[in-house]
């Protein structure tokens, strides 16, 4: 099932909405940068609540996503990680050390409005 | 009938021991006062279930003895089962201890074996049958009641420990998005974990943005428990939570140096106030003495 990716402003936003294989997950890559490439956007969001259980390739290929767009100009934001995935990620190893995270939707477009806040924020 | 130990016990011989244990549970039925007398007497003598009144124990003594007949006549023991453990709830709440049910039962059983000796001390061939029929049934209930007792006595402390546990990992809103989770008493690996477990969901409920974890009240930390919470941490900032930790004694913090646990991550202030305030530096919050006179007066 493929992601839907929305535009929100200068932000992108990918609502991950069932369990995806790991066809989907590479779909979602590309989506994500070619969206990031045509938009010109600043952050992207990606909203893992309905996930429920996040194996090592997904989390890795969300790691990737975050590099690959920040490389593009654009911060990643992984939101609505479940307390029970959170947990079974850290004992993994899987840390998302150099990735942003944040509660969910509402959060992370703040955090993403905060971190253009010195730039464009003047209006 | 469904238990399998009839099937045992009974198949060539099931219809001289049902005879037997037919007069058996005529003989009871017919001395039935005059045995329950006895047997509340000798408990009375044992000073046993002295947590309950004389007139208590002569009905619960009246209802086991029924039960106890209506085993021996039905070979069922699904009714007593369900009186055990009703018997079980009521009596352990009043400190009714295990040496004294089994003593009860106990005494049951030599009250009714006298009676019996007593009725066939005649003719010792027809005793020993009477008894290869009566001695299964006595024992199957026997242990019916023990274990009905010993089982409830574990839902019991098992309910308890829960509630303890419950108790022991509160998680506390101080300011909007800051929550403190103060931890008194021993860690260990179960109690981390659950600790873990409520934390998560309270940072989900709460929204929380900032947690302070106060561990001021526990005394020791081994590597298990201090790895569990470097992943606790972890896991919060996969949530978007920034952790806290306060209260790291003198030992513990020695300790953990020593055992090489990896807490360069982790952000750790000395005390719970440094840590709130920490927070809501992280928060934004500015802390004042309120009014400009007030200030002035300090």
């Amino acid at each position: 099932m493929a992601v839907p990716i929305l535009k929100q402003g200068p932000f992108l936003i990918a609502s991950i909405q069932a369990a995806l294989t790991d066809t989907d997950v590479l779909q979602l890559r590309d989506d994500v940068m070619s969206q990031v490439t045509r938009h010109r956007s600043r952050g992207i969001i990606v909203d893992v609540t309905a996930l429920d259980v996040m194996d090592s390739f997904v989390s890795r290929s969300l790691r990737g996503i975050a590099m690959m767009t920040r490389l593009r100009g654009a911060q990643t934001v992984i939101v609505g990680i479940q307390p029970e995935v959170a947990f079974a990620m850290v004992q993994l190893g899987m840390n998302f050390e150099d990735v942003q995270t944040a509660l969910d939707l509402e959060e992370g477009l703040a955090l993403l409005q905060a971190q253009e806040g010195p730039t464009d924020g003047a209006s | 009938m469904a238990d399998p130990t009839d099937a045992a016990t009974g198949n060539g011989k099931s219809d001289a021991s049902a005879d037997l244990l037919k007069e058996l549970v005529a003989h009871l039925s017919a001395n039935r006062t005059d045995l329950r007398q006895e047997w509340a007497r000798r408990i009375g003598e044992a000073r046993l279930l002295t947590a309950l009144t004389q007139e208590e124990i002569f009905n619960e003594a009246t209802s086991v003895y029924d039960n106890y007949v209506e085993v021996l006549e039905t070979g069922s023991v699904e009714a007593l089962q369900d009186y055990a453990r009703n018997l079980s709830e009521r009596i352990i709440p009043r400190g009714v201890e295990t040496d004294e049910v089994l003593g009860i039962v106990l005494l049951l059983r030599d009250v009714l074996n006298r009676s019996l000796f007593e009725k066939y001390q005649t003719d010792f061939h027809y005793l020993n049958q009477v008894l290869n029929a009566y001695e299964p049934a006595a024992n199957r209930i026997t242990n019916t009641v023990a274990i009905n007792f010993v089982q409830e006595r574990e839902r019991v402390i098992r309910q308890q420990q829960e509630a303890i546990r419950e108790l022991s990992t509160p998680v506390l809103q101080v300011r909007e998005r800051l929550l403190i989770l103060p931890i008194i008493g021993v860690l260990d690996g179960q109690r981390a974990r659950q600790l873990t477990e409520q934390l998560l969901r309270g940072i989900r409920t709460n929204r929380a943005k900032v947690v302070v974890i106060d561990i001021t009240g526990v005394p020791t930390i081994d590597s298990t428990v201090a790895n569990h919470l470097v992943q606790t941490v972890d896991a919060s900032r996969l949530m978007g939570a920034s952790v806290i930790i306060t209260g790291l004694s003198p030992e513990i913090a020695q300790t953990l140096v020593t055992l090489g646990v990896e807490l360069g991550k982790v952000n750790a202030v000395g005390d719970l106030q440094g840590g709130i305030e920490e927070a809501e530096r992280i928060l934004g919050y500015t802390v004042s003495l309120g009014s400009s006179d007030g200030a002035e007066d300090q």
